[in-house]
């Protein structure tokens, strides 16, 4: 930030390095140079193209849902249904793939769109915490997902949907093209428009802004809205990727994936601010971490472990900073 | 500063506390924080026994003075020392171990726990089980908080409290613990004339005691009342410690301001013009019969444009909860509200903005800043839709509002991009009111404009608001500062237990006549329900009917 800049001595360019919020404003980044460099000097076969494009695969459905969390996060709240959420979209899309493909994906959105218009009531007009109203579809989603299915894996054979998840437009995968015009437009939205400054200063101080005559309500319910889109956009290439609907195990974890990716990233969990670029970073991050140690034989407890520690070092030094 | 050669004997302190050892003491610290040098080679010692007034202006340096002394914040440099010995307090606690005790302008305490709690949070009394003794606990609050005055039952929610009952419970525990200094911050913003006598008496007990008060304030008759002693920083400097007593006001007031004796005198104590406002005839605003269960009894108020009306009251009398009725941020039982002949419909926040409301709230930490969004964020916030095209915020439109009244109110920061967060609290009360002024209202509601602001900031905000008034904006001006309500308002409304109880208009408008409407105690005219802003007080002499 301007803020920083203002420190004229060059003698502080050193200090900066052991200033926590130089780590919060840089660390992600700084660490995922880190490992990249690790594995181009010792890794065989990880700087290649294939690899990359393998790895950028992977992580798109979560830094898909990780740009919603990272805006539910920024109202000082939290979505816990975002993994039910793509299990219902991905339920809901063979059902519907008879009536064509954009029926199809439309039926799958608008299903996120509901939980998230149910999830924002709660939070919003019923006063429910977040982190309990989201529990109640964290739960129910999943339910009336496998509801929907029978319980049943569905095989997707419609070629346009497996498009969706091999595709590539000028040699880039299409799920990756989709993650990142969406990390482009989160970040736009909360930069540049009225709705995203106020999603920041709502989270900042609801009081403040309520006072101030922001419609705060009906931001917070767009705001969940919003995530439970794009969670049920991921469901979707999830679902596509693999080429099955499978609403028991898809998006399993996936709210502790997109938590983690949005804090590692640098989003403080008490609001007022929303790292876009942060939180791409720390799904990156994560994935890389993990296919570095996969790719030196340690088993997956391992990267787990490694996966914690960066955890708490995230959440250590947004504390610090607060703490100054 | 060595306490050797500096200690003329004050009349009431003469004897052994005039040759005492500093209790606390800082030598030559320094903090700087981005952008900011906060304090600047500053030396101060507090001896035993004596109260000592710290004062300064805007970014003068006292709260961080305070923070450096309590271990908040780590001075950059210099020592703070503690009866001679250099200490290095890692956290608060270490301080209060130490024996420095703080009570902090905005209360410090846990709002979910019991008054009793709070008072014994962390040294709770021990039954032989080693569980918390509560009888013991409850009997020994109510033994402590009779001694201020106050009646409220120990097993109360603290945030189920009036702010002023919440900083006597803040006191209380800051005076139990075994202090051998108590720093008080503004102490005295948030009480009642009756508890700011119930505060003194208490301060003289523990100077009788031969501890070391460090009182900080804004208030002029209380630091010539009840200090010894007094420290002037500036803009992060050390500027003057010496006796209080023989130091003239406008002396002391012109140390603050670093400005001339005779601009002072010119322009008086108050930033307020001398004469008053020329109103039109017209109301702009009409509010009449506003109900609220427990809290508002049909309350009228008309406001007319170029004048500056005065809403007094004591703390609880529903001033702040009329403020905000008439923005619609208080949900209402009955009443109308009409803006130049428009009836609002549902009052919100949004539809008394869009009729041309504006209120500066009174907790300008919890309702007024967002402490994370840099100056231009905060100042534009409810502006936002109006300097936007199509949902797409446009910097240019903004940056030029807020360079406007940047320089228009003369915020301090170290540019727009600065998080409000880190400035002073005079600061970031201009940058409230640059965010209501940016909205250009018709009708201007101010509750507590001055409150924890310093004398610099006081003097600006009150010049402002008479300019304001001159301009054609209709000002409703909430204080407890009764030197600034009478010096600011052209007429005073005066509510009591939620309704209106009088009216002083002209020649009417003095200290004299406010007090009597004021203190008129009909029975009749208090409800018998409390508003729930009183919370626990009780007038001296009646029992807490819970």
């Amino acid at each position: 930030m301007t803020t920083q800049a203002t420190l004229p001595r060059p003698a502080k360019r050193l200090a900066r390095l052991r200033d926590p919020a130089w780590y919060q404003e840089y660390g992600v980044y700084a660490a995922v140079a880190v490992v990249l460099l690790f594995n181009a000097l010792f890794t065989e076969h990880f700087m290649t193209a294939d690899n990359l494009r393998t790895q950028l695969v992977q992580v798109a459905p979560i830094v898909i849902v990780a740009l919603g969390m990272a805006l539910v996060i920024g109202t000082e709240g939290i979505d816990l249904s975002v993994g039910s959420t793509m299990a219902l979209a991905a339920a809901l899309l063979p059902l519907y793939l008879g009536y064509g493909l954009v029926p199809a994906l439309l039926i799958a959105l608008l299903a996120g769109a509901v939980v998230g218009a149910i999830n924002g009531t709660l939070v919003s007009l019923v006063g429910l915490q977040p982190i309990v109203a989201t529990l109640a579809l964290f739960v129910g989603g999943r339910g009336l997902a496998l509801v929907m299915a029978d319980g049943q894996l569905k095989q997707i054979v419609n070629p346009d949907v497996l498009a969706l998840g091999t595709g590539s437009f000028l040699g880039i995968p299409t799920v990756v093209l989709i993650a990142g015009v969406l990390a482009l437009a989160v970040g736009f939205l909360v930069q540049r428009t009225t709705f995203g400054r106020q999603i920041v200063a709502i989270g900042g101080n609801r009081s403040a802004s309520a006072l101030s005559g922001l419609p705060v309500k009906r931001v917070l319910i767009g705001v969940y809205i919003l995530c439970g889109v794009m969670a049920a956009l991921a469901g979707i290439l999830a679902t596509a990727r693999l080429t099955a609907s499978d609403p028991s195990s898809l998006g399993t974890l996936m709210e502790l994936s997109a938590i983690t990716a949005v804090v590692v990233g640098g989003t403080p969990l008490n609001g007022g601010s929303i790292r876009v670029l942060g939180t791409v970073a720390g799904a990156l991050l994560m994935q890389l971490l993990r296919a570095t140690l996969v790719k030196h034989d340690l088993p997956d407890s391992t990267a787990q472990i490694a996966q914690a520690a960066i955890i708490i070092a995230a959440v250590y030094v947004a504390r610090e900073r607060r703490s100054r | 500063m060595a306490p050797t050669h500096a200690t003329p004997q004050h009349p009431e302190t003469a004897g052994a506390a005039a040759v005492a050892d500093p209790v606390l003491e800082a030598r030559s610290v320094s903090k700087r924080f981005p952008g900011v040098v906060a304090l600047d080679d500053v030396s101060f010692a507090l001896r035993a026994g004596e109260v000592h007034a710290l004062v300064g202006e805007n970014g003068a340096g006292k709260s961080t003075l305070i923070k450096v002394l309590t271990g908040v914040y780590r001075s950059d440099e210099g020592e703070v020392r503690v009866s001679g010995e250099p200490v290095r307090f890692a956290r608060p606690f270490e301080a209060q171990q130490a024996g420095i005790s703080t009570i902090y302008q905005e209360v410090n305490l846990v709002p979910l726990m019991s008054v009793a709690r709070n008072i014994f949070l962390g040294r709770e009394p021990k039954n032989r089980f080693g569980l918390i003794d509560f009888p013991r606990m409850n009997r020994e609050t109510t033994e402590l908080l009779d001694g201020f005055g106050v009646r409220v039952d120990p097993k109360r929610p603290l945030h189920t409290l009036g702010i002023g009952t919440q900083q006597m419970v803040a006191l209380a525990r800051a005076v139990s613990v075994q202090a051998q200094v108590v720093i008080m911050d503004e102490p005295t913003s948030s009480l009642e004339p009756r508890e700011v006598e119930t505060l003194f008496r208490v301060i003289e007990n523990l100077r009788g005691q031969g501890i070391a008060v460090l009182y900080v304030s804004h208030r002029m008759d209380e630091l010539y009342r009840i200090c010894d002693r007094v420290t002037v920083l500036r803009d992060g400097r050390h500027i003057h410690t010496g006796e209080l007593a023989p130091l003239e006001r406008m002396q002391l007031v012109s140390m603050m301001l670093g400005r001339d004796m005779a601009e002072v005198r010119r322009d008086g104590l108050t930033g307020f013009a001398a004469e008053g406002h020329d109103a039109a005839r017209t109301p702009v605003l009409t509010a009449t019969g506003l109900d609220r269960r427990h809290q508002l009894r049909d309350i009228a108020v008309e406001l007319y444009a170029g004048e500056v009306l005065g809403l007094g009251g004591l703390l609880g009398s529903g001033r702040s909860e009329t403020a905000k009725a008439l923005t619609g941020a208080l949900p209402l039982d009955g009443g109308e509200i009409t803006v130049d002949g428009k009836r609002i419909g549902r009052p919100t926040p949004a539809a008394a903005i869009r009729a041309g409301i504006s209120m500066l709230p009174e907790d300008r930490k919890a309702e007024g800043i967002v402490p994370g969004l840099s100056v231009r964020e905060n100042i534009v916030l409810a502006a936002m839709p109006r300097l936007s095209k199509a949902g797409i915020v446009s910097r240019a439109k903004q940056d030029r509002i807020v360079d406007i009244f940047m320089k228009r109110l003369r915020i301090k920061a170290s540019s727009s991009e600065q998080k409000v967060g880190e400035l002073s609290g005079g600061n970031q009360q201009k940058v409230l009111l640059a965010r209501w002024l940016c909205l250009e209202p018709k009708v201007l509601l101010l509750d507590e404009p001055t409150r924890g602001i310093d004398v610099g900031a006081k003097a600006e905000v009150q010049s402002l608001i008479d300019e304001l008034a001159r301009e054609g904006l209709a000002v409703l001006l909430i204080s407890s500062d009764i030197e600034e309500l009478i010096e600011g308002a052209d007429r005073i409304v005066v509510l009591r237990g939620g309704a209106v109880a009088g009216e002083l208009a002209g020649d009417e408008v003095d200290e004299s006549r406010l007090l009597e409407v004021l203190a008129d105690h009909t029975p009749g005219a208090v409800p018998a329900d409390r508003t729930p802003d009183t919370g626990g007080k009780v007038p001296a002499g009646q029992e807490d009917p819970r």
